[in-house]
């Protein structure tokens, strides 16, 4: 339930994010007003990145009302939380939060090589943020598995798991994606000039890594602080 | 091409060239396949207003059921359905469609441009639209409609209380729509940061270009806070969470809190676009640029974002503390200011109005501001606590709805209706009928909703599906009925007139009222291809531009509009007639400085796959089929991979 | 409790601007001092928009050359400076009386507050004295001049206790407890209302509230406990004659299975029946079929039918009849 929700929340992000509904002319007309036109989209000007920008504040906006719902019945709910209100370990999360930081890294090395019309740096980059994404996974899998309570055990339960369920399956999509563009790239659809998708599911893949960050500090970190 | 200069325009050979290139085929194909915005717009506003016509039945039984006291024309389960499906269709499938319907119409036109950002996204918008509106309808058929209230408060709606499929299909619905409405505020957004034709820069935007934006802003932050109730009532009721459930660390309030954050701003989303059109009709009326352009602008997005922090207002009997209650009563009363703004803005532009044209728009303009005023005070009254407990929940909040709805809402959609319905079909509305129009809707609505401002005071509590006799009710509640059905008459004139028009009513020149804005400037209907040449504007008005130093009407100096004049061909820059593929102007955000070359998709039935394949994985869902839910998941994934992969024509 | 009585006051609206205490007569002060307001400002809007239309009546249809205008004048000092004042008044006067609706601070010689637990349920108030041990519904019995806190519980979904003329409306939330305060200045039967919907019967959800003399209160009191205290079992014995009293004195862990739905549903329709909110429709067929099948004289109360027999049936039917 949880993954098809997401998925389809995001399938709209996806489709302008990592679209070509728009893009530049090859032979475009280059004199006018105020100087050459560009003849290609691609880069953090066009419209299909600007979509993806909404979409990812759509998406992220999603996970501070998840986020608010947690401190308002933190506050509100004496009970809440009672049992296991808190994760054991922190180990296990840091390690996540380290890996999908490093994945954001190789992501923009890898389109930074496409800028420079380098296809197989930019390969290299989404396989190995391909491999890093699903070892977070994995690891969150295992969290799961050991966690002492379930989503039907109390709210708290409720909200950790839709939480970070929904997280997991905004990266599980952002994985589809990855998957997606390299099979693109393979088939040398982009160039130094032309790699919008490569563009849009890079700024995707940066703010999902960011609502991570926020997660871990709301869910790990501050019952720890007080 | 080196120069940048087209040599020569031949305009009836570049008009042809443009024609091929945009043509959509009248086949059934192209009926399904279609991404022009224009089509896209006039489908929103016919489902739209087929959903009034719906929820304007539903309001009909309603008030038939409550003519009278101790009726049982409905039984209370059949009420309740009723109502909730009313309010449910109003809010969602017909007030923020309909002007979404205008703004897919007119924003590339105002804004000289061929299309949309994302045209396909466009039409996936719609065909969302349009299957989610079905899917909660079909709900009917199984007799288990919605039944909790558009706000649809836990716990009440929680399947302890609630166990039927009713609001399964409210969550699901609301999910799907909302799929729908995100795509549709991000490609606002984007077309009109992004595809403004050059010279537009930011202070020269037209104000329904600000509203819709402001409104589509709104959206994308305030829809999230609905996925997130609806998403948590969804597993609450079907997967054993217990998000509201308060013996186990939940809160009831975590859904009236959710659900306002979102609701608040979603009742300005449901006007803003249609205050920005009233800024341009007004001044259409009153031959000259509205008074305070800028500040309405201002006002505008102001609105947008002050709605976010007043959502407690509809929380004020929850018994929360005192301090918030104060807080949230003075930024409601705050709210009001920028809308006090907009009213002084039209109230100058009529005062110093070069001539006053008493055009059928411009009625219901007028009447919209008397009902934008009594609606707007009756909201002020309810933003003060203590009034407010006496008045929330019963009667007189029910008054302030409507008039604020049917007032900034149902009356300025009529009036783009009469408005910028010549520019679609090609054809006037009779002006006779629309005078008749709109004084039995604005008889008829008055009649059906002042008296429930005075019911409300008098006790009556809403959301009854009958009332005991002699409470002091009874005369006003028939008179509200009654005012009912004059309301239905003059929704049917309005149908009427719509009929006639299109069977027989008169030509429209390309410009018959008179206008500003870009849109006039092309034929009635446009061609498909909006603007044969690209159009620039040197100042807010375009078409008014040399109409100040003359004192001929606007009407008549409008018939050779400066921005599509074509200009001796030595000084047309190529990038003007751009017609090799389904092309338009990518611009800068501020100065709308010419930044690229846009190549649109032409016509495909991706969009309208997803929207199937999503119903059919929300119908999944429903009925909790989990090998339908996986089928429908691969769909959703297949059908998006299919939309995007490359076409052979990006890469030759 | 006289019918007459009832009646004469009935036939009144329940009405938020007729108040009879105090609290909701500072309400309805507000009220109406916002209706002012609200007529005034909107005659004073009606005069701008109409004045240049009908200034210009009969002009001709050419225009006039444009004419400068004071656009800060309009937008920002008639629609922003002008329209904050006027606010800023009213939000003073909502402090005032969100100031002025606290409860009653306990003057030391004031008698303690009467303390009252209304509960909600689909679709009935129980109401509860903690002071004096007793247990009632859909009615409150106030005495007059007296401080009532009222605290209120949900026993299922979300109502609202509205009496309209004695105070504004507090919402009864499942796993929150609100309180609010209610004090009668006249002898009197209200009527109050739940004011959230709560399902199918929340049209019929009524409560009364019955201000005394202090000591009419404390004889009911008395009597209400003294029935209390007869034994629960002669009730379920089936003799009709005091069905309806005794009902009231099941403590809740008593009312469980049919004993409970039997009483609710003769207690909701004793309560009706004074109240006659089911006024001229309680001839004897009506009542038993009530009783039979709840469901189809007031559909959704979701109560099972509960068998009586014939000779019980006409006893309780009997005595709901004596009470008119
Ligand atoms: C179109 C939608 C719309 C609009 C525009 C508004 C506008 C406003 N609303 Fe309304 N409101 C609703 C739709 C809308 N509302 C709905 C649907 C509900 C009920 C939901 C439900 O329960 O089902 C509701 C309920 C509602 C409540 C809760 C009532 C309750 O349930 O107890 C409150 C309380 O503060 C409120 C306040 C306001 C205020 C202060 C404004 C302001 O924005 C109004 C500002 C406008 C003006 C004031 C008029 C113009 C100004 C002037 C001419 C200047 C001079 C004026 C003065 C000096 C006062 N609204
Ligand atoms: C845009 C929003 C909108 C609009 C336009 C309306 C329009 C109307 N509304 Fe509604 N209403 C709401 C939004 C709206 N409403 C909301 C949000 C609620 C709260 C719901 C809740 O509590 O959850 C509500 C609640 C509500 C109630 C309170 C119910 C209750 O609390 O018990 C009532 C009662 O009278 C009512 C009446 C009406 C009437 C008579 C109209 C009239 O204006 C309708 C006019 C009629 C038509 C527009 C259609 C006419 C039909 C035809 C002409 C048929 C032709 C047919 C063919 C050609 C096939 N509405
Ligand atoms: Cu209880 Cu409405
Ligand atoms: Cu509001």
């Amino acid at each position: 339930m949880a993954v098809a929700n997401t998925g389809i929340l995001d399938m709209s992000a996806a489709i302008t994010g990592a679209g070509h509904d728009a893009r530049g002319r090859p032979d475009a007309p280059r004199e006018i007003l105020s100087g050459p036109l560009s003849d290609s989209l691609s880069g953090p000007r066009s419209t299909g990145w600007w979509g993806m920008v909404w979409f990812a504040a759509t998406e992220a906006t999603l996970f501070a009302c998840f986020i608010a719902s947690y401190f308002f019945l933190l506050g509100d709910q004496e009970n809440f939380g009672a049992d296991g209100g808190q994760p054991i370990s922190l180990i296990r999360p840091l390690i996540m939060t380290l890996l999908l930081l490093t994945s954001s890294a190789t992501m923009w090395w890898g389109e930074s090589g496409i800028k420079r019309g380098e296809v197989g740096r930019l390969r290299i980059g989404l396989a190995v943020t391909f491999a890093l994404g699903t070892i977070f996974l994995l690891l969150q899998a295992g969290e799961y598995a050991s966690s002492p309570i379930g989503p039907g055990t109390n709210a708290y339960g409720s909200l950790f798991f839709t939480i970070t369920g929904f997280h997991g399956a905004h990266v599980a999509l952002g994985l589809l994606m990855n998957l997606f563009v390299q099979l693109r790239a393979r088939l040398g659809h982009f160039t130094a000039t032309r790699h919008d998708a490569v563009t849009n599911i890079s700024l995707y893949w940066h703010v999902v890594d960011g609502v991570w960050i926020a997660i871990f500090a709301s869910l790990y970190l501050s019952p720890r602080l007080w | 091409m080196a120069t940048g200069v087209v040599e020569r325009v031949d305009l009836a050979a570049l008009t042809d060239r443009l024609q091929e290139e945009w043509h959509t085929p009248r086949t059934l194909y192209g009926w399904f396949a279609t991404v022009d915005h224009k089509e896209i717009g006039k489908r929103y506003l016919v489902t739209a207003f087929l959903f009034l016509l719906f929820g304007g039945l539903e309001a009909a039984a309603m008030r038939t059921q409550l003519a009278r006291p101790e009726s049982r024309l409905f039984s209370p389960e059949a009420y309740d359905q009723l109502f909730s499906m009313h309010g449910t269709t109003m809010m969602f499938w017909y007030a923020s469609p309909v002007l979404s319907g205008f703004s897919n119409y007119l924003v590339p036109l105002l804004i000289g441009s061929r299309d949309m950002a994302f045209p396909r996204m466009n039409a996936f918008a719609y065909w969302a639209f349009l299957l989610s509106g079905l899917f909660v309808y079909a709900s009917f058929l199984g007799g288990a409609a919605p039944h909790g209230g558009w706000f649809a408060y836990v716990p009440y709606t929680s399947v302890q209380y609630s166990p039927g499929l009713n609001m399964d299909f409210y969550a699901l619905a609301l999910l799907f729509l909302t799929i729908s409405t995100t795509g549709g505020a991000v490609n606002f957004i984007v077309t009109i940061f992004k595809l403004r034709c050059p010279g537009m820069s930011v202070s020269r935007m037209p104000l329904m270009l600000w509203s819709t934006l402001t409104a589509s802003v709104s959206m994308i932050f305030a829809l999230p806070a609905l996925t997130a109730a609806l998403i948590f009532l969804e597993l609450d009721r079907r997967f054993g969470t217990h998000f509201y459930e308060p013996t186990l660390g939940g809160s009831a309030l975590l859904w009236q809190h959710l659900f306002w954050v979102f609701g608040h701003p979603w009742v300005y989303i449901v006007i803003l676009p249609a205050t920005g059109m009233a800024s341009m009709m007004i001044p259409t009326f009153c031959r000259r640029p509205i008074v305070g352009h800028t500040y309405v602008a201002l006002a505008t997005v102001s609105t947008g974002i002050i709605g976010f922090g007043v959502w407690a207002h509809h929380m004020f009997a929850t018994g929360m503390p005192e301090l918030s209650a104060t807080f949230f009563s003075a930024a409601s009363m705050a709210v009001s200011i920028p809308s006090g703004m907009q009213v002084l803005a039209w109230l100058g532009t009529i005062w110093s109005a070069r001539r006053h044209v008493f055009a059928t728009p411009m009625l219901f303009m007028l009447g919209f501001i008397v009902l934008f005023v009594i609606g707007g005070i009756s909201g002020v009254m309810t933003a003060s606590v203590p009034f407010d407990l006496q008045a929330t929940d019963s009667y007189f909040v029910v008054a302030h709805l409507h008039y604020v709805l049917v007032g900034i809402n149902l009356f300025p959609a009529l009036a783009a209706f009469y408005f910028w319905m010549p520019k679609m079909t090609g054809r006037m509305l009779s002006e006779r009928l629309g005078k008749w129009n709109f004084w039995v809707l604005f008889t008829g609505v008055n009649l059906a909703f002042f008296p429930m401002h005075v019911a409300g005071l008098r006790g009556m509590p809403r959301r009854v599906y009958t009332y005991p006799a002699h409470m002091g009710w009874d005369g006003l509640n028939m008179v509200e009925t009654i005012g009912a059905y004059v309301t239905v008459v003059g929704v049917l004139l309005f149908i009427i007139n719509v009929v006639l028009s299109l069977r027989s009513g008169r030509r429209a020149t390309s410009n018959p009222w008179g206008a500003s804005s870009l849109e006039w400037s092309v034929s009635s209907p446009p061609p498909e291809y909006n603007f044969a040449v690209l159009p620039t504007v040197s100042g807010r008005d375009p078409l008014w531009e040399e109409y100040d130093s003359l004192s001929r009407p606007a009407a008549e100096h409008a018939r050779n509009p400066a921005p599509t004049r074509i200009p001796a061909s030595s000084e047309l820059p190529d990038w003007r007639v751009l017609a090799d593929g389904r092309e338009t102007l990518d611009s800068t955000i501020l100065d709308a400085d010419p930044q690229g070359v846009l190549r649109l998709p032409s016509e495909t039935l991706w969009p309208l796959g997803l929207a199937l394949a999503l119903t059919a994985l929300f119908s999944a869902l429903l009925f909790r089929s989990p090998v339908w839910t996986i089928a429908g998941t691969v769909a959703t994934l297949a059908a998006v991979v299919g939309w995007l992969w490359p076409t052979q024509e990006f890469w030759t | 409790m006289a019918l007459a009585q009832v009646r004469a006051i009935y036939d009144g609206a329940p009405s938020a601007l007729a108040p009879v205490a105090t609290q909701a007569a500072r309400l309805a002060a507000l009220g109406w001092a916002m209706i002012v307001v609200a007529t005034v400002v909107f005659i004073a809007v009606m005069a701008i928009l109409l004045i240049p239309l009908w200034r210009r009546r009969g002009a001709p249809h050419t225009d006039s050359p444009p004419a400068d205008v004071n656009e800060v004048g309009w937008v920002v000092y008639g629609g922003a400076a002008v329209p904050a004042l006027i606010l800023a008044g009213i939000f003073v006067l909502t402090l005032v009386t969100l100031r002025a609706s606290d409860p009653p601070s306990d003057a030391p010689h004031a008698p303690r507050p009467l303390e009252i637990q209304v509960i909600g349920h689909q679709w009935w108030w129980g109401v509860r004295y903690p002071q004096y041990d007793i247990e009632s519904a859909d009615e409150i019995h106030l005495p007059v001049g007296r401080v009532a806190r009222i605290t209120l519980m949900s026993n299922d979904v979300i109502h609202s206790f509205w009496v309209p003329q004695l105070a504004g409306k507090t919402d009864v939330i499942p796993g929150r407890v609100n309180t609010t305060w209610l004090r009668a200045d006249t002898v009197g039967v209200w009527r109050g209302t739940c004011a959230e919907y709560c399902g199918m019967q929340h049209a019929h959800m009524a409560l009364s509230v019955i201000a005394e003399p202090g000591g009419a209160f404390q004889q009911w009191a008395r009597q209400s406990r003294a029935a209390a205290t007869a034994p629960v079992e002669r009730t379920n014995a089936g003799g009709g004659a005091d069905l309806c009293h005794a009902m009231r004195r099941l403590s809740h862990r008593e009312r469980n299975a049919g004993g409970r739905a039997l009483w609710t549903r003769s207690y909701t329709f004793c309560v009706a029946t004074h109240n006659r909110w089911r006024n001229a429709s309680n001839v004897r067929g009506n009542v038993a079929g009530w009783i039979e099948n709840p469901d189809r004289i007031k559909p959704g109360t979701r109560m099972p039918a509960v068998p009586l027999n014939g000779e019980q049936l006409v006893a309780v039917v009997a005595y709901l009849e004596s009470l008119k």
